[in-house]
């Protein structure tokens, strides 16, 4: 039986009846349309998948669309706004892609690390991501990917980010 | 060639912008309308009759458009998947079909496929299918597999064994008589799952009255698709069209016609419906090709001062169910042993066996991180067993520089290699002689440090035509379309086809360099069959050394014709005309220039060419080297294994490779960094495991460890520039060295760690619990 929900996606407020057993990420991609979002495993490995929910990072491919009832879903989308948004620009500047298809996950991930620490140390970059599988890098350039967006957003700090922060 | 600018610039790539915004198109992010889902009912038997498959309560499920099973789909093809000969042209090889239809050899083999409304209606009404089977005894175990009274997979082959061969050179009882040192070691390649982070996908749209067919596919090789679709399926070449779109990842795993390819396309023709299959990750573990999957036993002749005189190995590939298009690949690691050093002989067995898992093909590397990590294991072991130095005992075997071009034991003629000055530069990066002091000093504190050298050698740019053919059945070839508009913007299509590597950065700056044109100017087209009908795609580390090549010749014949127009519209002699950064002009008078752009525009205004001269500024190149290309390098990984809990900490990778020119040093970072993580998976993670039930053990990333960010160092990166003689750019490739050199770097790092141990050689993964066992087996005491 199809149910109502309303969630908050990037900011636009989607109001639509779904399946209780359909999947955030299948929400994102199939409802909305919002393709930037990946699926890469079934089993809450790969991290291809990761959204904010409510600014947390989560695996969208865990998390039932019925369960971001009045939530805040933030996606790779989101990113930027007026140009690209420092986590953006430095998978650019350091090569941290590849393929790219993890990496829309890897940013939103990245994104969730900064707002909490916004210089994190090399392991502790590491670890942040390591609920991300990248088989493309070696990871070594996302680690400078993610140091180059701390540097860059620290030294902007004066110019608030608003990426996953509009409402 | 001139002193360049553009080639061998760190230009940052053009295929990031979408990927990062989230606005790229990989397939299943296509926007397509009329879509009916396909969902690949798979065996759950390693090995059955199928008895029947009841499919009318699927067939009236919710959402259900039609239920095929294979036998119904049968006749419907005019040929079996292919196969290629692939080195190994000895071989018997069953035909496989893409679906199964009275028998079943691995779990994870199509028996029917159901197309509906929706994916999740698909998957529902699959569960409603009842297929019954005979079970069978599965054969597994390789060895048991060819053991007289074994099961046979394909009756029709009497046996499981695809062949039995020999390549051999040199006089092998002359080095086994003259050795002071003689060895013998098993040494084994796991059975790997390639898992690129996107899985397949394949959307297939048949048009009934133009009997034309578009294929949209998550795959490395879009020309062989839609060659091999318009021959199983009837339907002419030319009104096949396939399109690789964004592709994430491959590694060798989207590289044949796999079966849901064919499915999805013959479903569409039957419904008359645009078809979409998406695989998913459970799927994608069993039903996408696996890697390696060998046993290698293994003797050495050497003499007491390090020289190796000669290797004798017999080679055991697990073909899996069937011989996939290019599953004895492989098996070109039987002509590769040699690697960098003066062998007097090799002696080489290669065994094919088919068991009840799911087919090998080509994994990064394909033949050739077995082929490195067989001889660079020897060295060590030889090290080992003499008490040399194992930086000593490489080059004391090593092939030097002065002797290139070498012509190897298997005839192969290496193109160039300074192998000694690589490992050079890689020692003293390490400061070698003081890490050896320091891990004595560190042993004596009880702390089990590790140095592991790996110096490899490889063969790619397939290839010299005549030698793929003789080699692999298919002669290859690079291509490139260079096309320059009215307006003096070019397009330029390529035969390769990228699915992470970002080929249209360097192959734009190669056309820049050449032509003088903005970098921006030149837009680069790849892996549409409708735009680019012809091409040998990606795989192998081929692209640069032969599409890159074609590009470079494309973009030279177009620099010809333009200088020729250029000294029309000059009222010059041609002899007289100098072209450089875009501009032509009479030798002395710089200042009277026409430009490309210029130059261009008359090439589309007939009567302003030279008379006898027709319009348009395109040139297609079909580039065929000469010969192999032959990168090199030296790795040296430094792990420390943790007393007790066994886990391999790497402390510091440090890589000196040699690809010749490089083309955009960012990216051939970035495949070396890649290249070494997945070598290192496969020393200490990855191991794709069958139980004795044929059931894959290992079938989620629950399972399979792929290492992460928080599993991987920083890599210390140096290169060295050795122009390949090959092709005018001096380019090799550099796609898959990192894979070949790490696996053998890592393990021989491990084993040289647990040498107090008396450990000689470990299985791979080297995996905490079983190098804490080899640690504490005796209660912890050392030999």
């Amino acid at each position: 039986m199809a149910r109502p929900i309303t969630i908050t996606v990037n900011g636009d407020k989607h109001s639509l009846e779904v399946e209780p057993r359909l999947l955030l990420v299948h929400f994102i991609r199939e409802r909305l349309r919002l393709t930037g979002t990946h699926i890469g495993c079934d089993t809450t490995h790969c991290g291809a998948c990761t959204v904010l929910l409510d600014g947390v990072p989560v695996k969208s491919c865990t998390v039932l669309a019925v369960q971001a009832d009045g939530r805040q879903v933030t996606t790779v989308e989101s990113l930027a706004v007026g140009g690209l948004h420092p986590i953006q620009e430095g998978f650019k500047q350091e090569h941290g892609l590849q393929c790219g298809f993890c990496t829309p996950g890897m940013m939103m991930s990245s994104f969730a690390l900064l707002q909490e620490k916004p210089d994190p140390t090399e392991d502790e970059i590491r670890w942040a991501l390591s609920g991300n599988i990248c088989r493309c890098t070696g990871y070594m350039n996302i680690v400078k990917s993610v140091r180059y967006a701390a540097q860059k957003m620290k030294a902007a700090a004066a110019v608030p980010v608003e990426a996953g922060a509009r409402s | 060639m001139a002193i360049s600018t553009l080639i061998g610039a760190s230009i940052k790539r053009r295929e990031d912008p979408e990927l990062i915004t989230g606005t790229g198109g990989f397939v299943d992010d296509l926007p397509q309308t009329g879509l009916v889902h396909m969902y690949v009912v798979r065996s759950t038997e390693p090995h059955a009759r199928i008895l029947g498959i009841d499919t009318a309560r699927a067939r009236q499920a919710d959402g259900v458009l039609a239920v095929f099973t294979g036998k119904e789909l049968a006749s419907e093809f005019q040929s079996p998947l292919p196969v290629t000969v692939s080195f190994v042209p000895e071989k018997k090889y069953p035909p496989h079909y893409p679906i199964a239809t009275d028998r079943v050899r691995y779990v994870g083999e199509p028996v029917a496929i159901v197309l509906a409304q929706s994916r999740a209606a698909a998957e529902d009404a699959a569960e409603r299918l009842d297929i019954r089977y005979e079970s069978l005894p599965p054969v597994v175990d390789m060895e048991k597999a060819i053991a007289p009274g074994a099961p046979v997979l394909h009756d029709e082959l009497g046996s499981n064994l695809a062949y039995d061969v020999k390549r051999a050179g040199g006089d092998i009882e002359a080095a086994f008589r003259d050795a002071d040192v003689r060895i013998s070691q098993r040494i084994r390649q796991q059975r790997l799952i390639p898992v690129a982070v996107e899985p397949r996908g394949v959307v297939a749209d048949y048009k009934p009255f133009a009997n034309a067919l578009t294929v949209w596919s998550s795959t490395q090789i879009p020309h062989f698709v839609k060659v091999w679709l318009a021959v199983i399926l009837g339907i002419p070449e030319s009104q096949v069209r396939v399109v690789a779109p964004d592709v994430g990842g491959g590694f060798g795993s989207k590289i044949r016609v796999y079966p849901e390819e064919v499915l999805a396309a013959l479903a569409s023709r039957k419904l008359g419906r645009r078809v979409k299959w998406i695989e998913d990750r459970s799927e994608n573990m069993k039903a996408t090709h696996h890697g390696r999957a060998q046993i290698w036993d293994v003797e050495v002749a050497a003499r007491k001062d390090g020289t190796v005189l000669g290797v004798r190995a017999t080679q055991y590939l697990d073909l899996g169910a069937y011989c996939s298009q290019f599953g004895t690949f492989q098996a070109i690691a039987l002509l590769l042993i040699q690697g960098p050093y003066k062998l007097q002989a090799w002696d080489g067995r290669g065994i094919g066996v088919y068991t009840n898992k799911t087919p090998t093909d080509a994994y990064r590397g394909a033949g050739r991180p077995e082929a490195t990590y067989i001889i660079e294991r020897v060295m060590d072991l030889v090290a080992q067993a003499t008490g040399v130095d194992p930086a000593a005992v490489r080059r004391k075997n090593f092939i030097r520089q002065e002797e290139q071009p070498f012509t190897s034991l298997m005839g192969l003629t290496y193109d160039s290699g300074d192998y000694s000055t690589t490992l050079d530069k890689a020692l003293e990066m390490v400061s070698y002689q003081q890490l050896r002091k320091e891990q004595a000093e560190k042993r004596k504190q009880g702390k089990h440090v590790g140095i592991g050298l790996s110096t490899y050698l490889e063969i790619c740019g397939l290839g010299p035509s005549v030698a793929t053919t003789a080699a692999a059945g298919i002669g290859f070839w690079g291509m490139a379309v260079l096309n320059l508009h009215f307006t003096g913007k070019a397009t330029l299509v390529i035969g390769s086809s990228p699915h992470g590597q970002g080929h249209e950065t360097p192959f734009a700056q190669i056309v820049a360099e050449t032509l003088g044109l903005p970098l921006e100017d030149i837009d680069v087209v790849h892996g549409d069959t409708a735009i680019g009908p012809m091409g040998m795609d990606t795989y192998g580390s081929r692209s640069a050394s032969v599409d890159g090549t074609a590009v470079y010749l494309s973009a030279v014949k177009v620099r010809e014709k333009a200088r020729k127009i250029a000294a029309h519209l000059l009222e010059a002699a041609e002899e007289d005309v100098v072209y450089e950064n875009g501009k032509a002009y009479v030798k002395g008078s710089p200042t009277k220039a026409v430009t490309i752009q210029e130059i261009t525009g008359a090439a589309f205004q007939p009567h302003r060419l030279p008379a006898g001269m027709e319009g348009g500024l395109d040139e297609t190149t079909f580039f065929n080297p000469p010969n192999f290309v032959w990168p090199f390098g030296a790795h040296i990984a430094v792990v420390e294994i943790d007393d007790e809990t066994g886990r391999v900490q790497i402390q510091r990778y440090v890589a000196v490779d040699d690809c010749g020119t490089r083309l955009n040093p960012l990216i051939v970072d970035g495949q070396i960094h890649g290249g070494i993580a997945q070598g290192i998976g496969q020393a200490l993670f990855e191991d794709g495991v069958y139980g004795e039930d044929g059931q894959l053990k290992t079938g989620t990333l629950v399972d399979y460890l792929i290492p992460t960010a928080s599993d991987l160092p920083m890599f210390e990166t140096e290169s060295l520039v050795t122009p390949s003689p090959t092709n005018p750019l001096g380019v090799k490739g550099i796609g898959e060295a990192g894979t070949i050199a790490s696996t053998a770097a890592v393990m021989n790092a491990v084993a040289d760690a647990l040498s107090p141990f008396g450990v000689k050689d470990i299985d791979m993964p080297a995996s905490p619990q079983k190098l804490w066992h080899l640690m504490h087996k005796n209660g912890g005491s050392k030999r």
